[in-house]
């Protein structure tokens, strides 16, 4: 069960860390300005087991990788979507950073809605409302890579095996 | 069932007769690239992949471009973890501050990335190179570590929309015109997971600068990659520069498109994106009066030298205005001496510009030219997201380098035929 913080449209990745502090790649330091540019309080504010929920795009822009790691290391338990940009998605699933996309609940959760998640399932648990939603299941092939433990040990599978 | 350009590049690199969209395949790479940003999260993660050699020295291309000349200590250190790395895996194409250029002016310049290549980067505006009808698309630190581990990346092959160009631009309208045009009109996600691809007659008025911003801001209308029909421009280009042999891939008559698009190139004009989103276009003509403190022309979109010259068409016996600081960077160093050996150099200082290095700096709010809250930029870059060049609540307008330096001549937010 956590929070819900609540954007809207193109939720971009210099808003999610701005690139004046991608002179590091430390995920800690980077979680010290998590979202500083959408939403100054937000560092200051998430807890462990929060959630993000966003409408369409989210993520969009840069391909910084330390935009999911500035989320994964500030606590947030998953993203939660209408859509998606392209290499945001690559990369979360890369890092370990659990997003769900869902149109339903984009729409319905409102800021502050206490949430929570079943990974096995998709289905996304609104307490506050008393509503669940169904999120789009991921792609087989993307399960298959998360099962193997995600890119890092696929690769090491592949080249272990040439 | 017919193939997009795309489409058939992918297939070939993965071995397949055919593919379709929404098909996951993995194909081989002609070239890795990552900067001082992502490149240094990337190496971190080859040890833990297992990985000690990367998978081709001459195909991994590692370009500090992003904080350099070094900006602060932390950049100092990241740019140095880039350079070991290079030395230690003795890549031949790891590019010093000196040879350094804007990564995506400088290995198409450099003949290191051909038609029919494909090509990842730790870097979204990776896209550009489809401008030389090569598949690139940008990706995250450690989907490139996987690639310089392996020489392979995993994709989805994506559906494509058609844009069918025709007729000549008026005079001073650019590539940078058109593509803000086409995003105005489907939408920073309107090509989300898709190839944009352009063909048709009007390429033949399209140079390839204007090619390469095109291919560069396919990515702000989040399109897995942008992509042009090979022509005699891009034949032309590559002769003489191609380090190795282009291949020429042509949509089947028969491949199928989500949308098509027919632009007269005729009827574009002078396109302004206004803050926050490079979506929010109006033609110069709508613009109203914008009082402007900055301009910055170059960058990995405008940074070529037919940007630098028609800046300094423009600046040309002209003083930027007096509340105005104009920064122009061009993206290669070849490209910085054509200025000096054009007279292009002379302009710019006699109209009271500053001429940078080759950099990234401003246009990701990293250095050398940030905004102060409350200013109002110009700029030939790709984004105007909220804080983009500096403070949140400054505002950057995305335009040409005609644009861009005619603006700085008038103080406000102008095209040249205002001059």
């Amino acid at each position: 069960m956590g929070y819900a913080y609540k954007y809207g449209d193109n939720v971009d990745t210099d808003v999610i860390i701005p690139a004046r502090y991608l002179n590091t790649s430390e995920p800690s330091e980077l979680a010290k300005h998590c979202m500083e540019d959408i939403d100054a309080q937000f560092a200051g504010k998430v807890i462990e087991g929060d959630f993000i929920v966003a409408d369409k795009n989210f993520g969009c822009g840069s391909s910084r990788e330390h935009a999911p790691i500035a989320i994964k290391a500030s606590g947030v338990k998953c993203v939660i979507a209408a859509s998606f940009a392209r290499i945001f998605f690559r990369n979360c699933i890369n890092i370990g950073l659990p997003i769900m996309e869902c149109q339903e609940a984009a729409e319905k959760i409102s800021a502050g809605d206490d949430i929570d998640v079943d990974f096995a399932t998709g289905v996304i648990k609104n307490n506050t409302k008393g509503e669940t939603y169904q999120s789009e299941p991921l792609p087989e092939f993307l399960r298959n890579l998360i099962a193997q433990e995600g890119l890092i040990n696929y690769t090491k599978s592949k080249l272990a095996g040439r | 069932m017919g193939m997009t350009m795309t489409q058939k590049i992918l297939a070939d690199h993965a071995g397949l007769d055919s593919v379709k969209a929404g098909q996951f395949i993995e194909a081989k790479l002609d070239a890795v690239l990552a900067n001082d940003i992502t490149g240094p999260v990337a190496i971190k993660n080859l040890p833990e992949m297992g990985a000690d050699k990367v998978f081709d020295k001459d195909r991994v291309f590692l370009v500090p471009d992003h904080f350099t000349p070094n900006k602060d200590i932390k950049a100092a250190e990241q740019c140095k973890v880039v350079r070991e790395f290079a030395r230690s895996q003795e890549l031949t194409n790891y590019f010093e501050v000196g040879r350094v250029g804007i990564e995506h002016a400088l290995l198409p310049e450099q003949g290191l990335v051909v038609a029919g290549d494909v090509v990842i980067g730790a870097d979204s505006h990776t896209c550009t190179y489809g401008a030389l009808g090569a598949f690139s698309t940008g990706m995250g630190s450690t989907d490139i570590a996987a690639g310089m581990a392996r020489g392979y990346s995993w994709f989805k092959v994506p559906s494509a929309i058609k844009f069918v160009l025709k007729g000549k631009p008026q005079e001073w309208v650019s590539g940078k015109d058109i593509i803000l045009h086409i995003i105005g009109m489907i939408g920073v996600e309107g090509a989300r997971y898709k190839s944009m691809e352009f063909t048709g007659d009007g390429l033949q008025h399209l140079g390839m600068d204007s090619r390469l911003t095109m291919a560069n801001m396919a990515i702000e209308a989040g399109a897995k990659n942008g992509i042009f029909e090979v022509d005699d421009i891009t034949l032309e280009y590559l002769r003489g520069r191609a380090k190795h042999e282009p291949r020429i891939f042509k949509a089947d008559d028969d491949a199928e498109y989500d949308e098509t698009y027919v632009i007269d190139l005729s009827q574009i004009k002078s396109t302004v994106a206004f803050p926050h989103l490079p979506e929010n276009t109006k033609t110069i003509d709508e613009v109203g009066d914008i009082k402007i403190d900055q301009v910055v022309i170059g960058s990995c979109t405008n940074g070529n030298i037919s940007d630098m010259e028609v800046a300094a068409s423009i600046l040309k016996d002209r003083k930027v205005a007096q509340d105005v600081r104009c920064i122009i960077f061009p993206g290669t160093q070849n490209v910085y001496m054509e200025c000096i050996k054009r007279g292009w150099a002379e302009i710019f200082i006699e109209a009271g510009a500053v001429l940078s290095t080759p950099t990234c700096g401003p246009c990701l709010g990293g250095h050398m030219g940030i905004l102060a809250a409350g200013e109002k930029a110009v700029a030939t870059t790709n984004r105007n997201f909220v804080g983009r060049m500096g403070h949140v609540e400054s505002e950057i307008y995305l335009a040409s380098p005609a644009v861009a330096a005619a603006s700085a001549v008038a103080g406000k937010v102008a095209g040249p035929k205002e001059l």
